[in-house]
């Protein structure tokens, strides 16, 4: 069962972060027989914590530590202190996630070839293609138990779906559906059905919806390879004379520091906190953080191009009834640049409860026109867009120069340009968003701006060459190789799907490599 | 498709005394620390702020999010919490005080009485439109985000249910029963 490992074995391999990236890597590498410690910043709530309540769930799991925000982009404006929303609790993200699991495009393993030289954009080929992610989606897709895979039934669908159902026909939208989702719609793997509970983002009660606190991490310790020590935030990395990696210094709940040494370090803090913690972790030997040869560790940051669309009707809808993303309208996630923009989006539903529809139809909004709005919650639908956004390296992850956290560490600045072709996306995103409500006789639609960043990527992608980006083809970091990055972190570019399927199809593959380069004593 | 019934129930909360469901409407200040409203709907007792800044930050309160279907005692509840707050931090005290002076000067400079006395929504609103990026205005609209619509009490009157795993999620509860989109 459940393992407790020394802190001066360094036969073990470290994660750090317990979310889709980290909490699959290292159940998989535990699978495997591999003795592995992840470490957890945040605690440990099991489904009995979850609550029904927005901003109690937000207050309980979410990371709260210090973080400011620049670049033009609107949530430095709205939420300077909020540029993500991320969890802070074993689990991750995959705590609070909607469930969303889709496949990239071919085209989109191969941005730069397909879209060319967008000015302005750091935009590369991945070094891998959809052919070689082919069989780790497929398992990925069945270890989540993704509807629309493995012969697995599409969720029913609420009445957010149904209205925006019925305006995807009648604008004749082809690709419309209850999504692929990891969402149990009958048993399976142990855990229940979805009972359409509408509280997603707060943590799903029944455990019918994928996460690796419950779905993943219980299977890793019952092998006795797998500890999960939560409260323990790591805050540097150390190497030894040859540079390779020998464990890394954390801090528990108290504040006290421990020692971790390891075989092997895997970092999968989500995209703010990955390339924060390379960075603290600049030595004489790596003064410019670790892994960072190429000076790209902290840039290229990506965040989708995001945006979304209410509209209140004359009759309700009583949208918050049911899963919080519903269905998806695939159409426009296609290549078309006669649209003004390169890469594509997704339409997908959307639902808040009324507090956070409060904080985030309008931010800072006030009177009438928000009120009147807010009157109409129960005959309003609603949906996310999301899409590719260009990578950009002045977009970035930096440490910043004087306020330092809890640790005495410096806190990380996130900075953020919105590039023209996401603002020419966005613009088409909000008119096709309304279009669909106004097809089935909407009275008002709302273009809500971006909410703080759920989708975090790219700083710390993957390149071919060593010159271009921080890791190769399989996570492992081109300057070190008993390091690796295991989360979003990785993505050379965005594509306009969900990352968190992708996120674990890397970490399975990952796993598989880690282990035969360990057979091989490779490291 | 199954609705929500929106009247106003009766309930008692906290400090907030209520005598009834009350309607919008005038808010006074009665003897010492008591700030009323309409009818004597609700009242409250003011310690650490002027009892009159109390009553304009409550009507300040709705004219920022005017919802016609709550009563005032639902954003008396939202404001509240500041007198307590004032009483321990002298910096927040000092910042509605001038805020409220601010905003009484304003409406003696436009109308000739203090913002309690302005009759008309779109004349108190021009008021806080013109001080709208000051900190003592968004400290109170950032504040009601949570303040007014993150209280259970008025989501029933929206529409919103709130917390439904206890009650078995919505599979058997109208998830899909909406009735009006036409095939
Ligand atoms: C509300 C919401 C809805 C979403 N919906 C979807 C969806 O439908 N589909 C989809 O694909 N994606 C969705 N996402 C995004 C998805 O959750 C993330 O893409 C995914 O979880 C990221 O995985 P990760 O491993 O990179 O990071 P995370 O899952 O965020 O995990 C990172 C973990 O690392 C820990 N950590 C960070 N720094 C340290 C440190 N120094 N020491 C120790 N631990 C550390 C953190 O506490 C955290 O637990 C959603 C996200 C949110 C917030
Ligand atoms: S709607 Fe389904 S997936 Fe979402 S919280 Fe409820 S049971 Fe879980």
């Amino acid at each position: 069962m459940a393992q407790s490992f020394d802190m001066n074995d360094d036969s073990v391999v470290v994660v750090i972060g317990s979310g889709a990236g980290g909490g699959t890597l290292g159940t998989q590498l535990a699978l495997k027989g591999i003795r592995t410690v992840i470490l957890e910043a945040g605690g440990r709530h099991e489904i009995d914590d979850f609550e029904n309540d927005e901003w109690g769930m937000f207050g309980k799991i979410s990371w709260l530590d210090a973080r400011t925000t620049s670049g033009d982009w609107r949530v430095a404006k709205d939420f300077p202190g909020l540029p993500a929303w991320i969890v802070k609790a074993v689990g991750g993200s995959t705590v609070h996630w909607a469930g969303a699991s889709l496949r990239f495009q071919e085209h989109e393993f191969k941005a730069q070839s397909t879209y060319g030289n967008v000015a302005g954009a750091n935009l590369l080929d991945w070094p891998i293609t959809l052919q070689e992610m082919a069989p780790y989606y497929a398992q990925a897709e069945d270890r989540m138990g993704v509807t629309r895979t493995n012969g697995i039934d599409g969720l029913p669908g609420n009445n957010n779906f149904k209205v925006m159902k019925a305006g995807a026909d009648k604008l004749g939208y082809k690709d419309c559906h209850t999504g692929r989702m990891a969402i149990n719609s009958a048993d399976r793997d142990g855990r229940g059905a979805c009972q359409q509970i509408g509280f997603c983002f707060q943590g799903c009660k029944t455990g019918a919806k994928w996460s690796t606190l419950y779905a993943e991490i219980p299977k890793g310790e019952e092998t006795g390879k797998l500890e999960v020590r939560p409260n323990a935030q790591v805050l540097q990395i150390e190497h030894d004379a040859s540079g390779k990696v020998t464990g890394v210094i954390y801090a528990d709940a108290e504040g006290k520091q421990h020692r971790q040494k390891a075989r092997a370090v895997a970092v999968a803090g989500n995209s703010i906190e990955s390339p924060r913690l390379l960075l603290n972790s600049a030595s004489s030997m790596f003064p410019d953080g670790l892994a960072n040869s190429s000076g790209q560790v902290g840039r290229n940051y990506m965040r989708h191009m995001t945006g979304s669309v209410y509209a209140t009707f004359d009759r309700p809808v009583h949208m918050y009834r049911g899963t919080t993303m519903a269905g998806i309208i695939t159409d426009e996630s296609i290549n078309d640049p006669s649209r003004g923009f390169v890469g594509g989006y997704e339409m997908e539903t959307l639902s808040l409860g009324l507090p956070f529809m409060a904080a985030f139809l309008n931010p800072g909004g006030w009177g009438r026109s928000f009120t009147s709005a807010m009157d109409m919650y129960d005959h309003m639908a609603g949906m996310w867009l999301v899409g590719e956004d260009m990578p950009q390296e002045s977009n970035r992850i930096t440490l910043h120069a004087s306020m330092k956290d809890q640790h005495g560490l410096p806190i990380p600045d996130v900075h953020f340009d919105d590039h023209p072709n996401d603002i020419a996306m966005r613009n088409h995103a909000y008119q096709q968003g309304a279009a669909v409500y106004d097809a089935v006789g909407a009275v008002r639609t709302f273009p809500t701006p971006p909410y703080p960043s759920t989708h975090n990527l790219g700083t710390n992608r993957m390149s071919e060459k060593a010159r271009d980006g921080v890791v190769n083809k399989w996570g492992q970091t081109h300057d070190i190789a008993n390091l690796f990055v295991s989360d979003g972190s990785q993505f050379t570019t965005g594509a306009s799907e969900n990352p968190t399927l992708t996120i674990v199809a890397l970490a399975l593959r990952q796993a598989d490599y880690i282990a035969e380069q360990m057979g091989k004593n490779a490291i | 498709m199954r609705t929500l019934d929106k009247r106003t129930k009766v309930t008692r909360r906290g400090f907030l005394k209520t005598a009834g469901a009350g309607t919008a409407g005038i808010i006074a200040v009665v003897n010492g620390g008591i700030v009323m409203g309409a009818g004597g709907a609700w009242a409250m007792e003011v310690k650490h702020l002027r009892p009159g800044s109390m009553a304009t930050l409550v009507q300040m309160a709705r004219d920022i999010y005017p919802h016609d279907h709550l009563a005032d005692k639902y954003y008396a509840q939202a404001m509240i919490g500041y007198d307590a707050s004032a009483g321990d931090d002298a910096d927040l005290k000092a910042m509605l005080e001038a805020g409220v002076d601010f905003v009484d000067a304003t409406a003696s400079a436009r109308h000739g009485g203090g913002y309690l006395s302005v009759a008309w929504e779109e004349d108190r609103v021009a008021i806080l439109k013109s001080m709208e990026d000051s900190p003592f205005f968004q400290k109170i609209r950032g504040g009601l985000v949570t303040g007014l619509y993150n209280q259970p009490e008025v989501w029933a009157k929206f529409g919103y249910e709130g917390a439904s795993a206890e009650q078995g999620g919505y599979i058997s509860r109208g998830f899909d029963d909406i009735d009006w989109l036409e095939a």
